[in-house]
């Protein structure tokens, strides 16, 4: 194989997700999307809730979810320490679609009421917002 | 003849009970393996997070600005988070949970410290209802099920909140760590104000393989920020953390509790057996002197 890889792993407390040999990674950063090649210098940065794609070795594009994380780069190494992150496929559509809702409603009530915490709801529309969007488009 | 069925009764209740204590032990077996999987699958999370937040807080030093490490000047409201299981038959496990939080509360009170508690499971909290502290917030049916990351995240959302709002001036864990199959110990931690991260926290996970590489990475927005970032975010690992390790020594406990149990139930079995053995041989031996004396009688 002429290519040279990375290995990317993303991490969540409850499972590794991926553990593999990818070409380049791109992942979007609190201060926008950043791409890492074989190579990269040692770089530390926060997530934001969205996709980070790759191309994995045999130069497919992957999608994967990411919420609440952060990612380490290394010459030979991405880690991306995630509080959730699911590929695309294993997307749960329904259950998204029920956090939109309940989010949406909740934030309705803004400034009526006290016992919500709206920074909470906001932060659950974002995510169930793009896990549907994920779902749905081929693309990003 | 009325002792002969006793004893007989009292077997097949024994019985009956080692049955139960028998299932409960292969129940809690096949638990036990789902908590340790969900341990094992939490291993390289904390390892790889435990790194990156050691060498960040070593290359911060003393000028870490989060709110969360900064002691208290006076320290009023103690916060302890209680993990207990939600069941008992689990031998002495709870009660070691709970002379542990006990002793904790009683010398935070004597000190004239006001006290209260957030409850995960069942048995803390009728525990502290009984004692009379206030239960602020009590999670059920979570320690010793499966249960997601978001628990640990929401609780330890609620921890911060209430320790900047000043609600709580420290807030302390306590949890059963599994140490083995056979034993598992209570343990307390303090939670907020997060005490200073320890070098031996640092040790990398092995594959990286070289200490304080991390001092040139390049960070983004900044070293400050991430570790802003991460910190209230390891308030929910070691909640997460202490949460599995209750669950997976509740499992431990009721496995060696039902074994201890089972083996009683045999060993009792046995003696009710020979007593019932005995008493029906004596019975015969009655009987017999009877007909022989009757006869002998007929005779004379």
């Amino acid at each position: 194989m002429a290519e040279k890889t990375i290995r990317l792993e993303v991490v969540t407390p409850e499972r590794i997700v991926v553990d593999e040999d990818v070409r380049i990674v791109m992942a979007p950063a609190l201060l926008g999307e950043f791409g890492v090649l074989p190579g990269h210098t040692p770089f530390l940065t926060t997530l934001k809730i969205g996709a980070m794609h790759y191309y994995d070795g045999a130069g497919a594009e992957q999608f994967i979810f990411v919420s609440g994380g952060f990612a380490e780069a290394l010459p030979n190494k991405v880690t991306v320490l995630a509080e959730s992150a699911e590929r695309r496929r294993d997307i749960d559509v329904e259950r998204a679609k029920r956090a939109l809702e309940r989010a949406q409603q909740r934030l309705a009530e803004e400034g009526k009421r006290q016992d919500i915490d709206f920074t909470r709801a906001r932060a659950a529309l974002e995510r169930a917002l793009y896990r549907l969007k994920m779902a749905s488009s081929p693309n990003i | 003849m009325a002792k002969l069925k006793e004893v007989k009764n009292k077997i097949s209740a024994v019985k009956k009970t080692r049955q139960i204590t028998k299932a409960m032990n292969m129940v809690a077996a096949s638990r036990l393996r789902g908590a340790q999987s969900a341990m094992e699958a939490f291993r390289p999370y904390a390892n790889k997070f435990a790194e990156v937040l050691g060498s960040l807080a070593e290359r911060a030093g003393e000028d870490i600005s989060s709110p969360l490490i900064v002691p208290r000047d006076e320290v009023k409201k103690i916060h302890i988070v209680l993990c207990t299981s939600d069941r008992g038959l689990c031998g002495g496990f709870n009660a070691n949970l709970i002379h542990r939080a006990d002793t904790f509360a009683k010398e935070k009170a004597a000190q004239n410290l006001e006290v209260s508690f957030t409850n995960f499971g069942r048995k803390g909290r009728a525990w502290c209802k009984k004692m009379g502290f206030p239960v602020v917030r009590e999670h059920l049916g979570i320690v010793g099920s499966r249960f997601g990351f978001n628990v640990a995240t929401a609780s330890g959302r609620e921890l911060i909140d209430g320790f900047l709002n000043g609600d709580y001036d420290e807030v302390y864990l306590i949890y059963a760590e599994f140490v083995s199959m056979a034993r598992q110990t209570p343990r307390l931690k303090q939670l907020l104000p997060i005490p200073p991260i320890e070098a031996e926290e640092v040790t990398p996970a092995g594959d990286a393989g070289t200490t304080g590489y991390l001092a040139e990475h390049i960070c983004e927005p900044s070293a400050d920020a991430v570790l802003g970032d991460m910190l209230p975010r390891s308030i929910s690992v070691q909640i997460y953390s202490a949460l599995l390790e209750t669950s997976t020594s509740e499992h431990a406990a009721r496995m060696a509790a039902m074994d201890n149990a089972t083996k009683a139930c045999n060993d009792m079995i046995t003696s009710l057996t020979l007593a019932y053995n005995k008493a029906r041989q004596a019975a015969i031996t009655a009987e017999l002197m009877d007909i022989v004396g009757g006869a002998e009688a007929l005779r004379g």
